[in-house]
């Protein structure tokens, strides 16, 4: 009987112990050797998507907690899904260090400003950015939207600020983008398709 | 990729230019390996640099970076020299037979229409000869010197294996043996597939490298068929799909094209942009745009969309000529832009020519920068030693940073360079006050809406009337979302050949977009997503991965655009009775009263063979282009141009016409023509490069990347260390007319030297990776040296083809 380690897993937290499964025939090797149980036995599975290159390779992300509304879940490990049929489980170098990326020293954590002129990042609350920023556009769009062109064209385009859109956002931000800065007329919109 | 990932297995050969997936794609790459290890399939390699790619390859051919044209263009010459085609596809699948306009020409580098101080193309003449009967005119005997195929035919034939070999550098057998390697594909039972990626992209002739391909692709016979097709590795997990959805101003969702100010009102704007039947019983898909349009319209005003205001034509803006990263950042260093937001991009390091693109910041009032990680862009302004040497005093643009969540922390689809689009889950909530990008652009959108409904202000009808249907506004889900953009019908969607027949009802979400209409009664927000989440829920969220045929087409695998078909022009995977050329890999077949098989038909189910219609639906004509018609800003054939730096003093093949020597059609900017290097100057050629152990600019912020590669270094060939006296570990430091950067010397046999036109070109290969901020040793951002011009159709940077000189530092 063929089992992969997840199954084993399963089956385990069905349960039964790993000597009387062995006994039943079946011994998946690397996992008998540990001593101690596996911190992914009692790990809450997810299915995800390496961000990185377009192969978008399945990986499973394993957190602490069962995603009950007051457990905080902590991301403990991440590994190719072998059930897709694009990468059947494997990682390259770059996504094998994913979860060095989502714990990266500089993730940022809360909203910040760097005024003109100055040398620093001063931390504000999301309701003050939103507000300065959402000015800033309204001031910008009301000095330069263009209703008609020269010759009277209704054309309702804003050109002035621009957008630089992420392709390693899931498609349904991506539409909502769009969708949103269309509607303001902004024209200056790119990604990094391009480049 | 017209085919995906796993397809890549049916191959029976691989042929790669233009990208180095062993190291870029690792994953994906597996799939060529086992078309090597089951089919004994052969892997062909031509790059300048011997990668790993290389190192496992059946056949490796060296070539001067940004000579890409003059190699294909070869094989081209070599096929049909030697009769190497599949006559029969080549006869009724292209556009072989069709004549080309009169008036159509070539003269020494140039097509006809040229506007030297414009730098652009009439293009006029760049058509077919049309009949009275209203349709292309053919030669159905390909003899008629005026056809494509003739036309072709005289066009390559300059391009000699001698010539190959002057303007590549690629030794004349080499190049032989890789043509001979291509040439056995012909057969109608074998196929190659190509694998490109940047290093063809990335060029100020990067459209026309891939075009050479496709020429390629036809004449072989090799499109539609399992293991064939042209295939980008592309860049981001979800590159494809914001592609699709259109973040960039040349499309609206669905490759659309915006209406310009030279459609004032719908109707124009369709009767434009609507194609039209070139040869007589086709598909011509596109004819069903009205539909696609409306529908978008629909899904994003909603009720405010209606026959009387055009659909509310007037709310999406019309698109004011060139719009892309290099135009968006020249306009900023030249004062015009106040704003920006940047999502998920670090344009300061991966934009041509990083001078320019700091200045252009500095001269922004604000900036918004909305991203998991503190980039070097965010910190444009901060001053990181001599990597980032700037006077914060002197900079007055207010600089926004809020922080997003990453991959692990939403859910939501990315849609993979195979086309299919799979759903991923969440497994943790972001760090700290981190939000998704949804919630951010609702909230930011909710606000400047209140304002104007409070202030008043320029026109905001469109803004006031977005259809925003989401149970919590400013947290709209991805599962909304998706239905959103697939679709609904409001009313009843009815049989066009039986009235009586509902085939959708109102309410109902969208199973296709055969049923979207163009009378208000259908919303798609993506007319080739449509279909992803239907009445019979989240397809994308699909986890079959069953297959029956053993092609790997997993049906039942997520969901591919469009309408879950996984290889694009399948129906050329037969011939024109229906027979598959190989049937061992079956995709489609005609049964007999329907089309059927291993995938879903690129062709109306029901059109019999007998009734001609033919594969390439998207096209007015039903068949493939070896003439691209004025598709191409630079011409219909692909002509060899030299990068705008060249290591040479002319176009070898254009010694004497000095407007041929670059791209004729390509921008540039004023300034920018004299910021281009010259030989004497900057002597070598330099290529920038990829890394397995990183991804773009990225994962310089993981700690595990950093610690696999930790320092910016570049590599060159033995000669030119031993004539430069540099040894494997000498920081040394690479100037070009932009700047400089420094870095590490990595000394290979890996890069060697070629002879061009009588002229020795070494080439310094640069990884791109590097910044001042991240878990890497801080090191210089190698964009500052490339040019600021790019592809005259894509405005792609051309990163791959400069030049530079080298010093110990």
């Amino acid at each position: 009987m063929n089992m992969n380690r997840r199954q084993f897993f399963k089956v385990c937290s069905a349960g039964l112990s790993g000597s009387s499964i062995a006994l039943m025939g079946f011994s998946p090797t690397a996992a008998l050797a540990e001593v101690r149980t596996f911190k992914l036995a009692r790990a809450t599975e997810t299915r995800n998507i390496c961000p990185y290159c377009s192969v978008s390779c399945g990986v499973l992300i394993y957190s602490t907690g069962d995603k009950s509304k007051n457990s905080q879940a902590e991301i403990i490990h991440i590994e190719g899904d072998p059930d897709n049929p694009v990468n059947r489980g494997t990682l390259c170098p770059k996504g094998a260090g994913l979860r060095d990326m989502v714990q990266s020293a500089n993730r940022l954590k809360w909203p910040e400003v760097r005024e003109a002129g100055t040398n620093e990042w001063k931390k504000i609350s999301w309701q003050e950015a939103i507000e300065r920023i959402a000015k800033h556009m309204k001031a910008d769009r009301d000095a330069n939207f263009m209703a008609q062109n020269k010759d009277g064209v209704t054309v309702n385009r804003w050109t002035s600020t621009a957008f630089l859109a992420s392709s390693a956002a899931p498609n349904e931000a991506g539409y909502l983008t769009v969708k949103t800065i269309r509607a303001m007329g902004m024209t200056s919109i790119d990604t990094q398709a391009r480049i | 990729m017209t085919n995906h990932w796993v397809d890549i297995k049916n191959a029976d050969l691989i042929f790669v230019m233009g990208g180095n997936p062993a190291e870029a794609h690792p994953c994906g790459f597996k799939w060529a390996i086992e078309a090597k290890k089951n089919r004994k399939a052969k892997l062909v390699v031509v790059d300048p640099r011997f990668n790993r790619t290389a190192s496992v390859a059946d056949y490796y051919a060296p070539i001067r970076p940004g000579s890409d044209i003059a190699f294909l263009g070869g094989v081209i010459n070599y096929l049909l020299a030697n009769d190497k085609i599949h006559h029969d596809y080549v006869k009724a699948y292209t556009n072989a037979s069709f004549l080309i306009d009169d008036g159509f020409g070539f003269d020494d580098g140039i097509f006809t229409g040229y506007n030297d101080e414009k730098r652009s193309y009439d293009k006029a003449t760049w058509k077919y000869q049309m009949g009275e009967d209203g349709f292309a005119k053919v030669d159905d005997t390909l003899q008629n010197p005026r056809c494509a195929f003739q036309m072709l035919k005289a066009h390559y034939s300059r391009y000699t294996p001698d010539v190959v070999a002057k303007v590549c550098g690629t030794p004349k057998e080499a190049f032989l043996k890789v043509c001979e390697y291509i040439a056995e594909t012909a057969a109608p039972n074998k196929t190659m597939t190509n694998l490109y990626a940047l290093g063809w992209t990335e060029h100020s002739v990067g459209s026309q490298n891939i075009r050479c391909m496709a020429i390629i692709q036809l004449l072989l016979g090799n499109m539609g068929m399992a293991g064939g097709g042209i295939n980008a590795l592309r860049g981001h997990a979800n590159v494809q799909g914001i592609t699709d959805f259109a973040l960039y101003a040349q499309n609206l969702p669905g490759y659309l094209a915006p209406p310009t100010d030279a459609e004032p009102d719908l109707k124009t704007f369709l009767e434009k942009k609507t194609p039209k039947m070139l040869r007589p019983g086709q598909m011509n898909f596109g004819q069903n745009l009205p539909k696609w349009y409306v529908s978008l319209h629909k899904a994003w005003w909603g009720d405010a969309a209606h026959k009387d205001n055009g659909f509310a034509y007037d709310f999406m803006p019309k698109l004011a000529g060139a719009s892309d990263v290099l135009s968006i950042f020249n306009a900023m260093y030249e004062g015009k832009v106040n704003g920006f937001l940047c999502q998920g991009f670090n344009p300061l390091a991966s934009v041509a020519n990083k001078k320019k693109v700091g200045d252009g910041l500095a001269k922004l009032k604000y900036m918004v920068v909305m991203d998991p990680l503190a980039t070097d862009t965010s910190e444009f302004w901060k001053p990181h030693g001599e990597f980032n040497d700037v006077d914060p005093g002197k900079i007055p643009t207010e600089v926004f940073r809020l922080p997003t969540t990453l991959f692990a922390e939403t859910s939501g689809s990315f849609t993979n360079s195979g086309r299919v689009i799979q759903w991923r889950w969440k497994a943790a909530d972001g760090p700290g006050d981190a939000k998704d990008d949804t919630e951010i652009m609702a909230t930011l959108f909710l606000k400047l809406k209140e304002m104007y409904a409070k202030d008043g202000g320029a026109y905001s009808e469109p803004i006031q009337k977005l259809t925003w249907a989401y149970r919590q506004p400013t947290k709209p889900s991805p599962e909304e979302l998706m239905m959103e953009f697939n679709g609904k019908a409001l009313a009843d969607v009815l049989d066009p050949k039986d009235p009586t027949k509902v085939l959708v009802k109102a309410g109902e979400q969208l199973p296709s977009f055969a049923m979207l209409r163009d009378d208000g009664s259908t919303t798609c927000g993506n007319w080739i997503y449509c279909g992803v989440w239907s009445q019979a829920g989240n397809n994308s969220a699909r986890r079959d991965n069953s297959d029956p045929s053993g092609l790997g087409q997993t049906l039942n695998w997520g969901f591919a655009w469009p309408v879950n078909r996984r290889i694009l022009y399948n129906r050329a995977s037969c011939d024109l009775s229906g027979k598959p050329w190989d049937p061992k890999r079956t995709v489609l077949k005609w049964l007999g009263d329907k089309w059927g098989g291993n995938d879903v038909p690129d062709m109306r189910p029901d059109a019999a063979p007998d009734q001609n219609v033919m594969p390439f639906i998207m096209t007015g004509e039903g068949v493939g282009r070896l003439f691209s018609l004025g598709l191409m800003n630079e011409g219909p054939f692909p002509e060899h141009y030299e990068p705008f730096e060249t290591p040479l003093d002319a176009n070898p093949m254009h010694p004497k016409n000095p407007k041929a020597t670059s791209n004729p059609a390509a921008r540039v900017y004023k300034g920018d023509m004299e910021a281009f290097g010259k030989a004497k100057d900057f002597p070598y050629v330099a290529t920038t490069y990829r890394l397995t152990e990183h991804f773009h600019y990225w994962t310089k912020q993981s700690k595990i990347n950093a610690i696999m590669q930790p320092e910016q270094f570049v590599e060159i060939g033995e000669e030119l260390a031993k004539e430069k006296g540099i040894a494997v570990g000498d920081k040394v430091k690479i100037r070009s007319n932009r700047g400089f950067i420094k870095a590490v010397a990595v000394v290979t046999k890996r890069i060697k030297a070629l002879d061009v036109d009588g002229k020795k070109v070494h080439t310094i290969g640069i990884p791109i990776h590097y910044g001042f901020k991240g878990a890497t040793k801080p090191g210089f951002i190698t964009n500052t040296l490339t040019p600021f011009v790019g592809d005259a159709n894509t405005q792609t940077p051309e990163y791959k083809a400069f030049l530079v000189n080298i010093e110990k530092a």
